[in-house]
């Protein structure tokens, strides 16, 4: 966690009690909870008092706040009454800037598009690319300062998770940081000073999308194959894609493989260091990874919520949500619902039912790259515990200024050698 | 009580007498059959329950569904007969029934 600042500073609205505040003035959308790490007693109450909460935010409009497990899994599940065709995040389009994606698409479009790169992340591809993954990760992890502090986003989450997009778009490796920042740059907010405005946003993104063309440019002539830029040029629902829903695509892959991954590889070695009695276990049965890992990927739940917008009148939780109206799925908060999970609040390694979490969505949105994402973070703690006894966290970690993408910027840690 | 028979990929059997009532998905995750994963919990909604009808029952099944027809295909290693076993209930008349199971859940 963050210092706490100063108590005369702290606004009410964005303090650590959520009861400091009456019920309508909640706004589970304001940045700065996330950047403080305070969120959790705000959902908690939402989800005891309020679960399908209605909020007005002065940027984004009216927007619902839906936060149990059950009706979360109901909106997701329910395609038709639920639209992505608006967006997926609780910013609205900009209309001169449109980058269309299959994820913020409906039936039967977003299916013939997802249909096309599906396979690079099959199982049976995934099969074929483990012993890659492998020694990528080991490549890193030999490559890491023993006994110094550093920053283990960076020196591992990020250079893994972008190891691994070069690998999916058979991108020039050594561009491949390229990626990493079009990844940040589509997600940032204003807030995290990694761009200053949407102009220079949008500067970034066309000098990606001219980078991808010229990949584009080069597949399209050649044979088909199996990275995703060859069958975006080569499958039949998507080689007449205009530049524009090229972008989109290539950003929704870049930032689908990238933040997601690296926040929950970050976010398990915070959480083995917040409960060392689970990391002792681990060390005592290695074969807990099966377990471990969906219980990362619950625990960092690395995107906070999607949004839908409603397509027809429907009533949810006693509340009445009108047609067109926008909601948000608070994954972050269903994932530590107490009526669905128990002792949520605990990190568990060898939960029963440890897959039973919504970070992956339900319905036709859910994770495509799931399992690729699982088998990065199982081989990492594969290959860590040969060769670490601890990834010691050494300092308080920087979390990311976004209510979306839920993250860290910094985890300093130490790596302690086997004895 | 019918009985159910589940194939792993790898060929491992195993033949179930199974509780009537309940889903195929839960007849197997209740049997300890590995090779289902149900992330959903039976809310045809993770397609990680797949499974391949053999022979002459996949025509005798209920028909499938706009929600089922939807994960199903999504689901990279689909093939003609491809169910998701979360979506078959299991009753007397499936006496005989056997299921094979993909190497991997999607």
């Amino acid at each position: 966690m963050n210092q706490p600042l100063p108590l005369d500073n702290v606004d009410p609205l964005l303090g650590d009690d959520p009861y400091a505040v009456a019920l309508d003035q909640i706004d589970m959308s304001l940045v700065e909870r996330f950047t403080n790490n305070n969120i959790w007693p705000w959902f908690e109450r939402l989800r005891k008092e309020d679960p399908v909460h209605f909020s007005e935010n002065e940027e984004f409009g009216p927007f619902w706040s839906v936060t149990t497990f059950e009706d979360i899994k109901f909106v997701d599940s329910n395609h038709e009454l639920f639209s992505s065709a608006e967006g997926i995040t609780i910013n609205e389009r900009d209309p001169d800037f449109e980058l269309p994606m299959f994820i913020a698409m409906d039936q039967p479009i977003h299916d013939h598009q997802r249909r096309t790169v599906n396979p690079v992340v099959g199982p049976v591809n995934l099969a074929a690319m483990e012993s890659t993954i492998r020694e990528r990760v080991i490549t890193i992890l030999e490559s890491l300062p023993v006994g110094e502090t550093f920053n283990f986003v960076e020196k591992v989450s990020i250079e893994l998770t972008t190891q691994m997009l070069a690998t999916l778009f058979d991108f020039p490796f050594e561009d491949r940081h390229k990626l990493t920042r079009w990844s940040d740059v589509s997600t940032a907010t204003l807030e995290s000073g990694l761009i200053s405005s949407e102009e220079e946003r949008q500067a970034e993104l066309i000098e990606c999308l001219e980078y991808f063309t010229n990949l584009w440019n080069e597949r399209v002539n050649a044979e088909p194959a199996g990275d995703l830029i060859s069958m975006l040029a080569h499958g039949e629902s998507t080689r007449n894609m205009q530049p524009m829903e090229y972008l989109g695509n290539i950003i929704l892959l870049i930032v689908g493989g990238n933040d997601t991954t690296r926040n929950s590889l970050t976010g398990g070695v915070l959480a083995l260091n917040q409960f060392p009695e689970q990391y002792q276990k681990l060390r005592e049965d290695h074969s807990l990874i099966n377990t471990l890992v969906p219980e990362i990927i619950r625990w960092q739940t690395p995107l906070a919520y999607m949004r839908r917008n409603a397509t027809a009148d429907v009533e949810l939780g006693g509340k009445q949500i009108k047609k067109g109206d926008k909601v948000l799925m608070w994954y972050i908060s269903g994932n530590r619902d107490e009526t669905a999970i128990e002792t949520p609040d605990e990190f568990i390694i060898d939960r029963k039912k440890a897959r039973q979490h919504l970070s992956f969505g339900f319905g036709i949105h859910r994770c495509m790259g799931n399992r690729l994402a699982e088998m990065q973070i199982r081989i990492v703690w594969e290959e860590i515990l040969k060769r670490f006894k601890t990834v010691q966290v050494m300092g308080e970690p920087t979390y990311i200024p976004s209510a979306f993408v839920k993250g860290f910027s910094d985890l300093p840690v130490k790596l302690i050698p086997l004895d | 009580m019918p009985k159910i028979t589940f194939i792993e990929f790898s060929g491992d059997t195993h033949v179930v007498e199974a509780e009537t009532g309940i889903s195929l998905m839960e007849v197997a995750m209740n049997n300890d059959v590995p090779g289902i994963d149900a992330d959903c919990g039976g809310a045809c909604s993770c397609a990680t329950c797949h499974v391949w009808v053999e022979g002459e029952w996949f025509d005798k099944l209920p028909a499938i569904d706009a929600m089922e027809e939807s994960m199903l295909g999504l689901n990279t290693m689909r093939e003609d007969n491809s169910r998701l076993s979360c979506q078959i209930d299991c009753t007397e008349e499936l006496d005989g029934l056997v299921l094979k199971l993909p190497e991997f859940q999607g």
